[in-house]
């Protein structure tokens, strides 16, 4: 039972970061349509943005670690939701009203500029951090084996309650989640209501982006290693999460986040590590057979 | 308060509108009518640069709006009840009517759901309802509620009475002309219902294949022949 409430708590942990790179897919197809396929090296951007301003802010002096972990989380989500901006100006939005697989294309070859693009600047090597935060909490202890929460993972697993929480009342109540909403279920009549459906779809871009970032940071700090392909299987992954919730759906994204990261959890600790990803692929393969619209999904059923 | 100057507009190699001019005063009605593919829809989309003129000007209140991005015009004063109602499904009545408020200040909005309501005291009952779950009825007044809501000068209405029951188009008709007179609102409107419309309009158009082929007072063009033959009496007419 031990063992088993550690897996789990392993397991959450794992989700909330595809579950915060889902979110970014997910609102992408949601409001035009388009697989990001680019949207996993964000995350590595913003996975390589927080190690460089580890090291500056320790170089600089800067050993607060609250403070630290404030400053990385901001600098990263700012400079990624630039890059996700750039990539939606410079390679979808000149290929919107073309054919659906040109703008598709067209993300697979920013996903292979991009890991180059860090390889090249930052070298193939992987780069390694100092633990920036240690220690934890020992919920339980039972014959020698002890369940423990680290602080990390407590702080992967609050953050991003918070930010679904916030995320989900950004889209809910206010006015340019309307108008995300909007653009999403009627692209022309939102731009005949005013809705200036450009700068929302940008705007999406730039959220995803952001989030990507959150989940960027918190691996840099969880494994301690990155290096310029982190964003490919996790990109894969979130993306799985994305399709296994329901794509388009946000509360899907975190739910099939969480799944795939319960399972890769249980399947690594019942079973074997090497076939972990074998196993999150092979359940999406199943929801998809019998609820081809994911957990949460809806049918694409327009009434005229 | 509307002036549409030599407007062309193509759809690909199509040539959908050949050089339509047309005046719109403010504080009128004027209604546009013609047969299916006449280019009806698009010159209300072109209004609203969607898609956007190919030569020729389109002025609004003396300003020239060729070529601005759609939200952009909205945010001047055109309002669109577009052609197939284009209700967002998937909001409820009270949010497609807020989105509708986009482009006004928020502090608006309680007034302007109850002047709403009050004209169509059914979205009232539906207020919680999806915009999909509505009828057809249902959906028009929403359509129109919802142009309503950014307190245009001009409202443009697609053919508003299409596939609704004849009791329900009259109330429309009766809705339409009270907005015009009560709230002061210019309307253009384009219909294939040619004798509610033409009753309704002080002045109208017919359109048939991308041109204007005829003006003149709503009376006038009731009573002449030709659009008797062609629009009123289920006939047909070549161009």
């Amino acid at each position: 039972m031990a063992y088993f409430t550690q897996q789990l708590i392993n397991g959450l942990t794992l989700g909330s970061i595809y579950g915060l790179i889902a979110i970014g897919y997910t609102m992408v197809y949601g409001i035009i349509g388009m697989i990001n396929f680019a949207h996993g090296e964000i995350y590595m951007l913003g996975a390589f943005i927080a190690i460089i301003t580890f090291l500056l802010l320790g170089l600089a002096g800067v050993t607060f670690v609250p403070l630290v972990l404030l400053l990385v989380l901001i600098l990263s989500m700012a400079f990624t939701a630039v890059y996700g901006w750039t990539l939606e100006r410079m390679a979808y939005r000149p290929l919107r009203g073309a054919p659906r697989l040109a703008p598709l294309i067209s993300a697979i070859g920013m996903s292979i500029f991009l890991q180059n693009y860090v390889q090249i600047l930052q070298g193939a090597r992987v780069k390694p951090i100092q633990p920036v935060l240690t220690g934890g909490m020992v919920l339980t202890q039972t014959e020698g084996f002890a369940v423990t929460l680290s602080y990390l993972q407590l702080i992967i697993i609050v953050l991003t309650v918070v930010l679904m929480v916030a995320f989900s009342l950004l889209i809910g109540k206010t006015k340019l989640g309307r108008a995300q909403r909007a653009c999403e279920q009627d692209r022309a009549m939102a731009a005949l209501v005013g809705v200036n459906v450009d700068k929302t779809i940008a705007l999406t871009f730039v959220m995803g982006a952001s989030l990507a970032a959150v989940a960027g940071v918190m691996v840099t700090l969880y494994w301690g290693v990155i290096d310029f392909f982190i964003g490919f299987l996790a990109g894969l992954k979130a993306f799985t999460a994305a399709v296994l919730g329901g794509i388009g759906s946000l509360p899907g994204a975190m739910l099939g986040g969480l799944l795939i990261g319960l399972i890769e959890a249980f399947w690594s600790s019942y079973f074997s590590v090497e076939y972990k990803d074998v196993a999150s692929f092979s359940i999406l393969v199943l929801v998809l057979i019998f609820m081809p619209y994911g957990l949460l999904g809806r049918p694409e059923i327009e009434k005229v | 308060m509307l002036s549409i100057q030599g407007v062309h507009t193509f759809y690909g190699q199509i040539e959908a509108l050949k050089g339509v001019d047309i005046e719109v005063q403010e504080g009128e009605i004027v209604t546009l009518i013609g047969a299916n593919g006449a280019g009806k829809s698009t010159l209300l989309m072109t209004v609203c640069g969607n898609p956007r003129a190919a030569s020729g000007r389109i002025y609004f209140d003396d300003q020239d709006i060729t070529g601005l991005p759609t939200h952009d015009i909205i945010h001047r004063g055109v309002a669109q009840a577009p052609e197939g109602r284009r209700i967002f499904p998937r909001m409820t009545v009270i949010e497609n009517l807020r989105m509708g408020a986009l482009s006004t200040e928020d502090a608006y909005f309680d007034d302007d759901v109850a002047s709403v309501f009050n004209l169509f005291p059914l979205l009232h009952e539906r207020r919680n309802q999806r915009g999909g779950t509505l009828s057809g009825g249902e959906q028009q007044m929403l359509a129109i509620g919802r142009a309503l809501m950014s307190r245009p000068k001009l409202l443009l209405l697609d053919e508003p009475s299409l596939g609704l029951a004849p009791m329900i188009v009259k109330q429309l008709f009766a809705v339409i002309k009270e907005i015009n007179e009560q709230q002061g609102v210019t309307i253009f409107l384009v219909e294939q219902n040619a004798y509610h419309a033409l009753r309704l309009a002080h002045r109208g158009y017919v359109m048939a294949t991308g041109e204007v082929i005829m003006a003149g007072t709503g009376a006038d063009l009731l009573a002449n022949p030709r659009i008797h033959a062609a629009y009123l009496e289920g006939g047909h007419q070549g161009a």
